[in-house]
């Protein structure tokens, strides 16, 4: 019976004694040898367990519940020691992880759109939102359609503000503006109602300088209907340049001159790049002329199928380059075309 | 168009600053292009010099304290030097002593006190002046200084000094009534306004026309020149005859006669004025005619009236204007002989040509000193023809811009009479009381017509009749209200305003431009929308430029003029082949821009070439068109295009890796198809290409059911060495965007994802090495049937193990069922059927 007694007293040592050393376990391996060693085959506790059949039978009971808190005593203990083990591992490991993050990463080879095309898609998807479809015409023209049905007849002193590429097809020529494109759609579309966009590259015979190229891309806006005014217009061209350059940009129209647009006028907008403070962009004027517009003509609704007594409507062209130049304060439009790798990867 | 100011003042009274002005025309579409000042203050540096400057605005102003008008009443010999005198000059303030060297004050050295002082601008110690001796504009303060031990503490001023020419031989000498010791400033400081004259207003490209809108923009009256000839002059009956032979050419002649002028310089005032205004003085009679020009618009042309007589073998002068005929010549103004064209029209007498019409006068019958009766000209000029002589003659005048662009024949006469006056006044002489004139065709008295709704209609605004007829009065256009319909008569100055419909739309414009541009609100078309048009090419073009770029190409653009010879670099394989037509310019701008390109391979190929040298790696495309000439068109196919060009390392070097190899005719294949998945273009398949820019064994044509995409493949290795690339090859592609167009499909099916698992399985098949991978795997496809949904190529071997002329190739192989997981049995009967498939189709025996 005192036997049995000291039994009781001894499963509380081992559980003294495990719990103890588990006290100084510090890592997976000791982690695994306490378990052997406390909690194994031959462990005191587990031995105990084997045991019971040699215990008197009224001591059996409670050598049993003994033994069996002992045992869930040390493996709690054991799992959360082991909790403890592997978060200090954990730690330690990623103590010893520590990258350059520094250093470049990998990169996967990033493929970019030509500035010209990604200023003129720009300015395309502004109109589409406001209902303007894209519409295309051809880069090679006939003088007809280019300048006579524009009200630009031969030997019109306004045929000074196009130097013209010639071909060696006589009366064919390179296109020098996306005008004639409204002529194409007047009389495709005819009497339709039109609110087309009309984007492309257009030809200038004209020595290449860092201003003046002898290529260049061109948008031109035309819409036509019966109740189409010059404020809707402006109202127009306004849209876009809060659209494009910001919500509080300013537009002046001002009067000009486009034999086919009558009244004409240049648009003009405060100049982004200083808020119109003055800046060397804008010449310090605080203005940036950005498009040249007008309503209709009379000759020209004509020469499309519109009655000009019924139709009215208005055109606007405008530089996506020059655009581009402007927001990017690039200083040669000439690289443009000379596609620089340096110069297109950084768009 | 230089306007200065001060003149501009004569017509009309104007209280706005400078930059009001300039700020006023510019919004009515007079553009002012940047102020000059000669004198006058500048108004941003009296409003602190803000940074922004709405007009640009230079030049010199002259301080009211340091310069002055002066007189010199004595002019001294230099005790030292010949080549410089002593001024006794009088400031105003009192008696001083300037040296100067103006050799033009060399005639009055020595000769004691002047009966008459000579009044000239004076310069203090201290005065901002440029430089005189330095070439250019360089600004310098007067300073006090020795010359020739004789003190110098200030100048008598040239008009360089002053900022107004080049001028510097000589001093300014004012006219005589300039009173002394008042500022320079206020007696004669000026600023020129260079105003933009549109190629519609050539009407403004005077002093009136311009002093016009500022009295229309600003309500102010407009005070023109008076032109009434005094009537107590002889008569110029008899004195010359005029014949127009083609009033269509020269819509009116007139001829106006002074007797006994003078040679003589203008007033100081006169000089000036030409002077800010861009010409050049001559003397009174020249200088005359070029200030009516400026003043109100007809140029003139002043013959010597005896030349002509004695020409004329003593009898009445006939003027005669004509086309030239075959192989005329002329001697002009210039000194040039000129050869005449059929279209050029010509002032003539009985004994020749006298001058180029409207462009310029003959070298005989110009003004010399000994001129003393002239006969003054002044016509109309159809515009065409002066514009055509004007390029045909290389040869720009003041007079040749005015005349092709068009002048009001009613200026004619009135050109006549102010200049006569002012030739008078400037030269002295007497004025016949009236003028021959030949008006054969009169000009249109245009009628238009502006409704209160065509002002709504075009402009957006209402406007009542009585303020659009208010609005075009002070444009002078005479105007009757008519309920709401406005009937206009237009002025006899301006010859731009058509009838009918298109009278509306210039009216319209004149009455939005004085109405004001800034005050039109603006609006959003009330107008219904446009049907929506379905625009595949472009969408489909779109999405092809967006996943090249996502695939890691860079977008290049290149000009569409290119030469033959370097399209001709594509086609070295066949160096003898004939180049096909282009379409070619007929005034390039250098031979390297000659013709339209064919090729827009050859454009990027250029660009790839360019570039090589800046990166490891390179990957390009282009979109765009290229111009196929068609036989017996006018215009081109400007068929749409995708070229692609890659060269250089498969993945550039980093840190930790270096890894050599190279970009490959796989590489690009790879670039294809995935273009091909992303336009879901299917049924594609590959043949070998016959194309002579392309490796004959590197290269495959690609198509989709049966229609040609386009090639792809390693450039030759002779086309390649026509480029300077280092890398050892060149990948390059073309394709035709409409097939791609075409192809590509915008509607398709999403298959399910499936449900139930796949049985995967590796099959290694021995094959000839002359079997292509393309129908091993047709093989498969066809015996795995439906239930083989993955055919997955990943290893290809060759050695002894299978033999030599053999190769295996190694595919991963999906099977699966939509309904249900593919028993062991199933699996093993699809891969029988392959193998039996793939032995039949191309002796495939699996590896073991």
């Amino acid at each position: 019976m005192g036997e049995d007694v000291n039994i009781l007293e001894e499963l509380d040592r081992v559980q003294q004694k495990g719990l103890d050393a588990l006290a100084s376990v510090q890592n997976e391996a000791d982690l695994q040898a306490w378990r052997t060693a406390h909690l194994g085959r031959s462990a005191p506790v587990m031995l105990a367990f084997t045991r019971l059949g040699q215990i008197s039978k009224e001591m059996r009971p409670a050598v049993g519940q003994k033994a069996n808190q002992v045992k869930v005593a040390l493996e709690t203990a054991l799992e959360a020691r082991a909790e403890v083990v592997k978060n200090a591992s954990l730690r330690q490991k990623l103590d010893t992880e520590q990258l350059d993050v520094t250093l470049p990463g990998r990169r996967p080879t990033l493929g970019r759109l030509h500035p010209a095309a990604q200023a003129l898609s720009e300015i395309i998807h502004i109109f589409e939102e406001m209902g303007f479809q894209e519409y295309r015409s051809p880069e090679v023209e006939t003088d007809e359609v280019n300048f006579e049905l524009l009200n630009i007849p031969a030997h019109h002193p306004a045929r000074d503000m196009w130097d013209t590429f010639h071909t060696t097809v006589p009366g064919t020529i390179l296109r020098t503006h996306t005008s004639p494109g409204q002529i194409h759609a007047m009389r495709e579309l005819c009497p339709k109602p039109i609110r087309v966009i009309l984007p492309g590259m257009v030809y200038r015979y004209e020595q290449t300088n860092a201003s003046h190229e002898m290529q260049f891309n061109q948008v031109e806006l035309l819409a036509v209907g019966k109740n189409i005014t010059l404020g809707d217009l402006k109202g127009t061209i306004e849209g876009f340049a809060r659209r494009m350059f910001g919500e509080t940009v300013r537009v002046r129209m001002r009067p000009s001159y486009f034999p086919f647009t009558e009244p004409s006028a240049d648009v003009v907008m405060e100049c982004f790049v200083c808020d119109s403070k003055g800046c060397q962009v804008c010449k310090y004027s605080g203005w940036l002329e950005i498009a040249g517009c007008g309503m209709l003509h009379p000759v020209v609704l004509q020469n499309g199928g519109y009655d000009p007594a019924v139709y009215s409507g208005f055109a606007a062209g405008l530089g996506p380059e020059r655009i581009a130049l402007l927001k990017y304060q690039v200083d040669d439009i000439r690289n443009f075309w000379q596609n620089d790798i340096r110069f297109l990867e950084q768009f | 168009m230089k306007v200065p100011l001060s003149w501009l003042k004569e017509y009309v009274d104007i209280d706005l600053s400078l930059i009001e002005l300039s700020d006023v025309l510019t919004m009515a579409g007079l553009e002012v292009e940047d102020v000059l000042l000669v004198g006058l203050p500048n108004p941003y540096e009296q409003a602190g010099a803000p940074q922004r400057r709405e007009v640009s605005i230079h030049g010199l102003s002259w301080d009211p304290e340091k310069l002055v008008v002066a007189q010199i009443d004595e002019v001294m010999p230099h005790p030292n030097a010949d080549r410089l005198v002593l001024c006794r000059l009088n400031d105003g303030t009192g008696e001083l002593v300037v040296l100067t060297g103006a050799p033009n004050l060399f005639e009055y050295k020595g000769i004691g006190p002047l009966a008459k002082p000579l009044k000239v601008a004076y310069a203090r110690e201290g005065a901002r002046l440029y430089d005189g001796h330095q070439p250019g504009l360089v600004l310098t303060t007067l300073k006090r200084t020795k010359i020739r031990g004789v003190d110098s503490f200030s100048m008598v001023c040239s008009e360089k000094e002053l900022g107004i020419s080049e001028e510097h031989e000589g001093i300014i000498i004012l006219d005589d009534n300039a009173p002394t010791g008042m500022p320079l400033v206020e007696y004669m400081g000026d600023a020129v306004l260079e105003v933009n004259i549109l190629p519609n207003m050539i009407r403004n490209a005077s002093l009136v026309g311009i002093a016009r809108e500022v009295a229309a923009l600003t309500r102010k009256p407009l005070r023109k020149p008076q032109t009434s000839l005094p009537a107590n002059g002889p008569s110029i009956a008899g004195k010359a005859r005029i014949q127009i032979t083609d009033p269509q050419l020269n819509a009116r002649f007139v001829l106006g006669m002074l007797e006994g002028a003078e040679q003589r310089p203008s007033p100081y005032r006169v000089q000036l004025r030409l002077r800010l205004a861009g010409m050049r003085p001559i003397n009174a009679v020249v200088d005359a005619t070029n200030y009516v020009m400026l003043e109100i618009g007809q140029p003139l042309h002043a013959f010597d009236y005896d030349v002509l007589v004695k020409r004329a073998g003593g009898q009445t002068p006939t003027i005669i204007t004509r086309a030239a005929h075959p192989g005329e010549k002329l001697t002009t103004l210039d000194g040039a002989v000129r050869k005449l064209d059929d279209f050029t029209v010509l002032v003539c007498d009985t004994a020749g040509a006298l001058s180029l019409a409207g462009v310029m006068g003959g070298l005989e019958s110009e003004i010399t000193p000994a001129t003393r009766n002239i006969l003054l000209e002044g016509a109309t000029w159809n515009f065409v023809n002066t514009r055509r002589t004007i390029f045909s003659q290389k040869l720009s005048s003041e007079a040749g811009y005015r005349f092709s662009r068009g002048v009001h024949p009613a200026l004619s006469s009135e050109g006549v009479k102010l200049c006569l006056l002012r030739m008078a006044e400037w030269s002295g002489g007497v004025i016949y009381s009236d003028l021959v004139d030949e008006y054969p065709l009169p000009a249109a008295d245009v009628k238009a017509e502006i409704s209160t709704g065509d002002v709504k209609r075009l402009l957006g605004i209402e406007l009542a009749a009585d303020e659009i007829a208010a609005l075009l009065g002070r444009l002078e256009f005479a105007c009757r209200v008519e309920g709401d319909t406005v009937f206009v008569q237009t002025p006899p100055h301006r010859m731009d305003i058509g009838t009918g419909v298109i009278g509306r739309a210039d009216l319209a414009e004149e009455v939005a431009r004085i109405y004001g541009y800034d005050r039109i609100p603006s609006t959003y078309m009330a107008e219904e929308l446009p049907e929506a048009r379905i625009r595949r090419p472009i969408q489909v073009e779109k999405l092809v430029r967006e996943t090249l770029a996502r695939l890691g190409l860079q977008e290049v653009i290149n000009y569409r003029l290119t030469s033959p010879e370097r399209e001709a670099r594509l086609t070295a394989a066949q160096p003898e082949a004939a180049q096909p037509a282009s379409i070619t310019i007929k005034n390039p701008l250098s031979p390297e821009r000659s013709v339209m390109r064919r090729s827009l391979l050859a454009a990027v190929l250029d660009t790839l070439e360019k570039n090589a040298r800046l990166r490891d790696r390179l990957a390009l495309f282009e979109v765009g068109p290229v111009f196929l000439p068609v036989e017996g068109q006018p215009l081109p196919d400007e068929a749409p295009r995708l070229a692609m060009a890659m060269t250089g390392v498969r993945r550039t070097d980093a840190w930790d890796s270096h890894d050599a190899a190279q970009l490959d005719f796989y590489d690009l294949k790879g670039v294809v198809e995935a273009l091909l998945d992303s336009l879901h273009i299917g049924n594609v398949s590959y043949a070998p290409a016959e194309h002579p820019a392309f490796h004959p064994g590197k290269s495959t044509q690609v198509s989709a059911n049966g229609v040609v995409l386009g090639v792809l493949g390693e450039l030759h290795p002779q086309v390649k060495a026509r480029y300077d690339f280092l890398a050892p090859a060149v990948l390059a592609a073309e394709f035709d965007l409409a097939a791609l167009v075409e192809a590509s499909a915008s509607r398709y099916e999403i298959q399910p994802v499936p449900v139930f698992p796949p049985v995967l399985e590796d099959l290694a098949l021995i094959v000839d090495e002359s079997v292509l991978a393309v129908d091993v795997e047709a093989a498969i496809r066809q015996g795995g049937g439906k239930l083989l949904t993955e055919v997955r190529l990943f290893d290809i071997f060759r050695g002894e193990q299978i033999g030599a002329g053999k190769k295996s190739l190694a595919y991963a192989l999906s099977y699966q069922a939509a309904d249900h997981t593919l028993s062991p049995g199933e699996a093993n009967q699809i891969r029988q059927r392959i193998l039996r498939r793939v032995e039949q189709a191309v002796g495939a025996q699996l590896r073991s």
